[in-house]
């Protein structure tokens, strides 16, 4: 994956050159199904994302939501016997086949999850942890590196003077946006966003939808939330989950005030969820 | 209240004694549960002050740096069975706390919910329950035997065996605590397994595995029978533990055993070195749980 | 400054993926051999004393466990006192713990105020952090005279005259046998029992608790009534578990219970168990069959503290699957 790398920062000649075109981070979901177990949870999803904008996904909980985007990077992989069949396509290539690079495939889709897991470790080497995993750098590149990422996601300002403090001990929000500085230090494609703000106050929550809006500049992003406001805020296109099927999706101005299915507008006029 | 009449003052007078009966049963019953408290710590006192003063008197800088004086010779030391016991016990942390820590490992991040990693759970938790006597005859067995003679080897691995299901159970409790958020997390960003396991579960866990490996070496450093047959014991100095290893626990057996009243008294500094070893672990893990909490 | 598109050279090498993946496999497998070796053990336990024991099985069988005969020099082996002082020490030990550990709990849980139920809780752990021989060394140089001077003449005054009971307490008063045995193993029983009970204990749902002192019942009535049956089943684990740890203790009933191979009705005569005698003789066996008839010994405590590990974590694992129930 050198030269992917080495294109995106307009890298000498010593990689070869990769159509940039092609890595915009647009993900196509086809004929998704999702079992735990002998459970089915996700039935048939077929899903287009375009690249570098931002797609909301809401339904009532428990719908799946959660489910469909944790297959995006694999990370159900992790727990037996969950399993699943269909296709995603991430800028053309089959996510879900078995050659596939787990670990580069991560690297291209940063997750970020409900409640803010900082790792038990400083601000520094929390941002640090995905580089140090990818790439071997010279200090002084990872230092400007996690600097980077820590100005993209808006947490620079407010933990400059703390960068040897333990990630924990920052509030609630800060946790949440280390937890995307740290996602966005390894440059992903896509950001998976399960839920981000349930566990953090409404003046972090701003930030971070002030930020989502920044983000899709330079990546996709896919955004779980039960808050319809929030997906009216922030996203571009907005998918409706229910019992595990897409009930509909679109233009999220066109699905929020003209919604064509009886069950979504249902869900966006608050008679259910 | 409806009594038949005639009946009513006597009723209200069995009503009457049995509540104040109650009421006596109920303070008796509650002295008698601050009676067994002070039983239980009367004890732990006496038996502390009786090794620390008689312990005490025999202790002396000799008795840290010279070897043991033969029958009723005055001075000489146990340097060389504490020697012996630091390497022995570093045998068996060297021995058991990876072996443990890859069992906990296993039940906490691989095995769990799987039938082989209930067996396993199971298993260690029997194992917890093995006398240290029948470790040390399983390693004699399996290893004095064959090779023809005791060793402290044979005693670090008895003692090895009685770390590992301490530790692998404190590992797999303490790492079941972490959660699943944080590993999610790390995964997510590319991280393989193991690394997510070692740099994050690990550290995230670090001071309950902490915790873990010194209640095991607690366990064991005090341990006598294990040894017996194992180890042996030693009058020299280790010079590895290739051959009978002088050791404080084996050493005490001997000494208070023996009718001379010098090797008694040398049993009563052991005691108090060994007591005091075993209590600052213990009471270190308590201060790493606390400051934790 | 958006996302640090800052201008660099390079991103740095790339690390190895396959490196990546073999040491997945590495640790993976390193977890499993660790995982595997616990159950290769324990069966290597039994293999190893039965095999290590084949002489003597060959020659006494079952007669063994029933046989009273230890003598050396005829080359004739019996488990049966061994057993008989492992048995009685052991029983003498549970019907001292059980009910001190039981009222420690209940001071640890409802009397106590938390300020000092935690130095108590801690102080009673202590007590099994003092090492076996720490015990032993107690146990023979100051409990023995101890109870051989004022105790166990005491006990004789009181129970001497009574038929039947007075057997109990027969035999010169030496402080050594099996009553400072079951004592001390007592003691060390107390604080995994007292834990183990305080935790049980403590998941009794304090409605269930509040509604029985609703209706008037003291507090002893409320610990009596409804906490001790809601816990039974925990609180029998727990004893299931002292019961195993005792009978296997070696060095502190080594130093006090005289070591010698008779059955006494008596718990003023010195008896023995099958761990202090492994402690005591093991190291003097000389001859193949008497080292065999000491490793069956082992064998016969290994199969009775498996049976009793397994019987009390099953029973115990019972409890967690029905969530602390009690009936």
């Amino acid at each position: 994956m050198s030269t992917i790398r080495a294109s995106v920062h307009g890298a000498p000649a010593s990689a070869g050159p990769m159509p940039k075109a092609a890595h915009t981070g647009a993900i196509s979901v086809r004929h998704l199904n999702f079992y735990y177990g002998s459970h089915q949870v996700l039935f048939d999803n077929t899903l287009e994302i375009p690249g570098r904008s931002v797609t909301a996904i809401i339904g009532p909980s428990g719908c799946g939501k959660s489910t469909h985007i944790r297959v995006y990077n694999r990370i159900y992989e992790m727990y037996r016997g969950q399993r699943c069949t269909g296709e995603i396509f991430l800028d053309g290539e089959n996510i879900l086949g078995s050659s596939v690079d787990l670990i580069e495939l991560r690297r291209r889709i940063g997750m970020i999850f409900q409640a803010p897991a900082p790792f038990p470790m400083s601000v520094f080497d929390n941002v640090a942890y995905g580089l140090r995993l990818h790439y071997q750098l010279p200090r002084s590149e990872l230092v400007d590196r996690v600097e980077d990422a820590l100005k993209g996601a808006a947490l620079w300002d407010e933990v400059e003077a703390k960068l040897h403090h333990p990630g924990t001990a920052l509030s609630g929000g800060q946790q949440q946006r280390l937890c995307i500085a740290r996602a966005l230090a390894v440059e992903p494609e896509v950001l998976l966003m399960d839920e981000p703000t349930s566990a953090v106050d409404p003046v972090g929550t701003a930030k971070i939808e002030e930020l989502v809006q920044r983000l899709k500049e330079r990546l996709t992003v896919v955004i779980v939330t039960h808050n319809m406001q929030q997906a009216a805020r922030i996203s571009d296109r907005t998918a409706f989950f229910f019992e595990g099927r897409i009930v509909e999706t679109g233009e999220t101005t066109a699905l929020f005030t003209n919604p064509s299915k009886k069950q979504t507008e249902a869900y966006i006029t608050g008679r259910f969820g | 209240m409806a009594l038949p009449a005639g009946t009513k003052d006597r009723g209200w007078a069995v009503k009457c004694t049995s509540r104040t009966r109650r009421k006596l049963i109920d303070r008796t019953m509650k002295a008698a549960a601050g009676v067994a408290v002070l039983i239980g710590i009367g004890v732990l006192a006496w038996v502390l002050s009786v090794v620390f003063v008689r312990g005490a008197s025999a202790l002396s800088w000799s008795f840290f740096t010279k070897l043991p004086a033969p029958p009723g010779a005055p001075g000489g030391g146990l340097g060389n069975a504490m020697l012996g016991t630091l390497l022995i016990s570093a045998g068996a942390t060297l021995l058991g706390v990876p072996a443990g820590i890859m069992a906990g490992v296993y039940l906490a991040e691989y095995g769990a919910g799987t039938r082989f990693g209930g067996f396993v759970n199971f298993m260690v938790n029997v194992m917890m329950g093995i006398p240290s006597i029948i470790a040390g005859l399983f390693i004699y067995a399996l290893l004095v035997v064959s090779v023809g003679h005791f060793s402290g080897y044979a005693g670090a691995m008895a003692l090895a065996f009685l770390m590992m299901p301490v530790v692998a159970r404190t590992t797999a409790d303490m790492m079941a605590l972490v959660p699943d958020q944080l590993r999610e997390s790390a995964l997510a960003l590319g991280a393989p397994r193991w690394r997510v396991i070692v740099q994050i579960v690990f550290r995230a866990a670090r001071a309950g595995l902490l915790t873990g490996v010194l209640l095991a070496v607690a366990r064991v450093s005090g341990e006598t029978a294990p040894l017996l047959f194992t180890a042996l014991n030693s009058p020299y100095w280790p010079r590895s533990l290739a051959g009978p290893t002088a050791n404080l626990t084996v050493t005490i057996f001997n000494d208070a055993m023996s009718p001379y009243a010098n090797w008694q008294r040398a049993a009563w500094g052991a005691s108090l070195v060994i007591t005091l070893g075993v209590l600052t672990i213990s009471l270190l893990t308590r201060f790493i749980l606390r400051r934790r909490a | 400054m958006p996302f640090g598109r800052s201008k660099r050279a390079s991103m740095g090498l790339p690390l190895s993926k396959t490196g990546v993946r073999r040491g997945d496999a590495l640790f993976h497998g390193a977890a499993v051999a660790a995982a595997a070796l616990v159950p290769v053990l324990m069966a290597g336990l039994f293999v190893e004393l039965a095999y290590g024991s084949r002489l003597s099985l060959e020659k006494f069988g079952f007669g063994f466990l029933v046989s009273a005969a230890w003598n050396p020099v005829t080359g004739n082996y019996g488990a049966a006192s061994s057993i008989y002082g492992s048995l009685v020490s052991t029983a003498m030990a549970l019907i001292i713990a059980i009910p001190l550990s039981l009222f420690i709990a209940l001071f640890l849980v409802e009397l106590a105020p938390p300020r000092l139920a935690r130095p108590v809780s801690g102080a009673i752990e202590l007590l099994a952090a003092i090492p076996s021989i720490i015990y032993g060394m107690w146990g023979l140089f100051v409990l023995a005279p101890f109870l051989a001077d004022h105790v166990e003449p005491a006990l004789q005054a009181a129970f001497g005259h009574i038929p039947v009971i007075r057997a109990l307490f027969a035999g010169p008063p030496m402080g050594i046998g099996m009553l400072p045995a079951g004592l001390i193993l007592a003691l060390m029983v107390l604080p995994f029992t007292t834990a183990l009970m305080r935790d049980v204990l403590q998941l009794v749902p304090p409605v269930l608790k509040e509604a029985a002192a609703g209706m008037g019942s003291t507090t002893w009535e409320v610990f009596r009534k409804v906490m001790i049956p809601y816990g039974r089943r925990g609180l029998i684990g727990a004893g299931f578990l002292g019961l195993s740890r005792a009978i296997g203790e070696t060095m502190a009933v080594t130093f006090v219970i005289g070591n010698s191979h008779s059955i006494s009705a008596s718990l003023l005569a010195s008896g023995n168990t099958i761990a202090s005698t492994l402690a005591n003789e093991f190291t003097e066996a000389s001859d193949p069959l008497y080292l065999s008839a000491l490793i069956e010994l082992g064998l016969v405590l290994l199969v009775m503290t498996f049976l009793f590990q397994v019987a009390g974590h099953l029973w115990l694992s019972r409890l967690g699957r029905k969530t602390g129930g009690g009936q």
